[in-house]
């Protein structure tokens, strides 16, 4: 099973920047000039290269906590990403962290992760996982991240002149189903972008992906398709998500959805395995497949430039 | 005389052993597993009498929750090797998910006791 979505973009324009594409390798420093995408080479280069424009950071799924065979030391590769961070030669704006910060939502779990992450020294916003609202009342992940949002934790904020709404589609899930929004936080999404131009650039993070990655290991949300309609009219969405702890990225018509790997463990690519469960590699492979996510916005593109570095290579 | 009631009591004795067995098997007597694995319940469907006890071990390297379709039940989270168990004393269809990973599904049937003496 593939992400191809199809082919049905609508929109007076029907250049499409990007066809669906899975991301695998080493980081590639890709921008877009005027809808149409340039390979700018290796990393350094391109990181010399590019300038101006806004820049954040997304990282997911650190799972502070688990210690199996796949990772057993995932405070050390947590440790290796905000390093990666500390060492950018631009510092971001900010950074997102699109959930599971814990893997068991112990309140150890999240003080080291918290710690950690704090070495950075940047403003964090955060989206809770699956694994961040396994403690039985559901409330430390909300203790310590929820001032100031609403509901499961759903929120927005503007920098930049980018509009920016974290969402939460991993509580009241459904036997056989897939991620879930629910009533409540669409109706208050729709509210929230009902007064804004259509020529703000929005970009929406959640946990689980908000397109179908693949649907048989629960990779999708099943009531995003309203939520994308609330966001139709704008000109350029984004939309960073994690869970599946591997890049995937697709492009359709005005909205382009990234997934980002995580610093924990990473997961087989959809059938490739029996099951979504953490991939175990050969050690000297484990570092190639974590990494981050830098995001770009420059004025008057419409694609925010995603850039995917993994811990080595 | 002695010998003539001994022989009394020996005839009687089974009969009341009898009750006593079939009166005492609808309570607790099976105990039977699901196994987690790979993001699945195995067996997926699992049929018990009546008062019957189900644990569930996950085996899987990542946690689960156990949880009932309508909420009669729920497990804590289980990491790899926990287990939690449930006692189904109503007959019935008891359809389950794993609250993580919600394309995770199960089935306990309950079926009823069987014996004359099965309480209704």
């Amino acid at each position: 099973m593939t992400t191809h979505n199809d082919d049905h973009a609508e929109g007076p324009s029907r250049r499409k920047v990007l066809e669906c594409m899975t991301w695998a390798g080493t980081g590639v420093l890709w921008t877009v000039a005027g809808g149409v995408p340039a390979s700018l080479g290796i990393i350094d280069e391109a990181v010399a290269a590019e300038q101006k424009g806004f820049t954040f950071l997304q990282i997911s799924d650190s799972h502070m906590g688990f210690d199996k065979p796949a990772n057993p030391n995932v405070k050390s590769t947590l440790e290796e990403a905000i390093a990666r961070v500390q060492a950018l030669p631009a510092k971001p704006s900010f950074m997102i962290h699109t959930g599971d910060i814990s893997h068991l939502s112990k309140a150890s779990e999240f003080d080291e992760a918290e710690n950690i992450i704090a070495r950075a020294r940047l403003d964090v916003h955060y989206v809770p996982g699956e694994h961040d609202f396994i403690d039985p009342e559901q409330k430390l992940y909300r203790e310590r991240y929820g001032r100031g949002t609403k509901g499961a934790g759903w929120y927005s904020f503007d920098a930049n002149g980018v509009h920016f709404i974290g969402l939460v589609n991993v509580v009241d899930l459904k036997a056989g189903g897939l991620g879930n929004l629910g009533a409540e936080q669409l109706e208050w999404l729709e509210d929230d972008v009902k007064e804004r131009s259509a020529s703000q650039p929005i970009v929406v993070f959640a946990h689980i992906p908000l397109w179908t990655v693949y649907p048989a290991w629960g990779w999708g949300t099943e009531d995003s398709a309203r939520a994308l309609g609330h966001l139709k009219r704008f000109g350029s969405v984004t939309v960073l998500n994690g869970h599946i702890h591997q890049v995937m990225q697709k492009v359709e018509g005005n909205v382009t959805f990234h997934t980002a790997r995580s610093t924990a463990f990473p997961q087989p690519a959809p059938g490739t395995a029996p099951s979504p469960g953490p991939m175990k590699v050969p050690a000297d492979k484990l570092r190639s497949m974590l990494g981050i996510a830098r995001v770009t916005f420059k004025q008057n593109e419409q694609r925010l430039a995603i850039i995917d570095t993994p811990l080595q290579g | 005389m002695i010998i003539g009631m001994k022989k009394l009591l020996l005839s009687t004795v089974p009969a009341v052993a009898v009750i006593a067995i079939l009166t005492a098997a609808p309570a607790g007597a099976e105990e039977t597993q699901v196994k987690i694995d790979n993001f699945t319940f195995s067996p997926q469907q699992l049929t018990v009498k009546s008062g019957a006890t189900v644990t569930w071990i996950n085996q899987d390297d990542i946690p689960h929750v156990v949880v009932s379709d309508v909420r009669q039940f729920k497990s804590n989270a289980l990491d790899t090797d926990d287990k939690f168990s449930f006692t189904f004393s109503t007959p019935g269809i008891y359809k389950y998910f794993c609250a993580l990973h919600p394309h995770m599904t199960g089935i306990i049937v309950v079926q009823a006791a069987t014996g004359s003496n099965a309480p209704r």
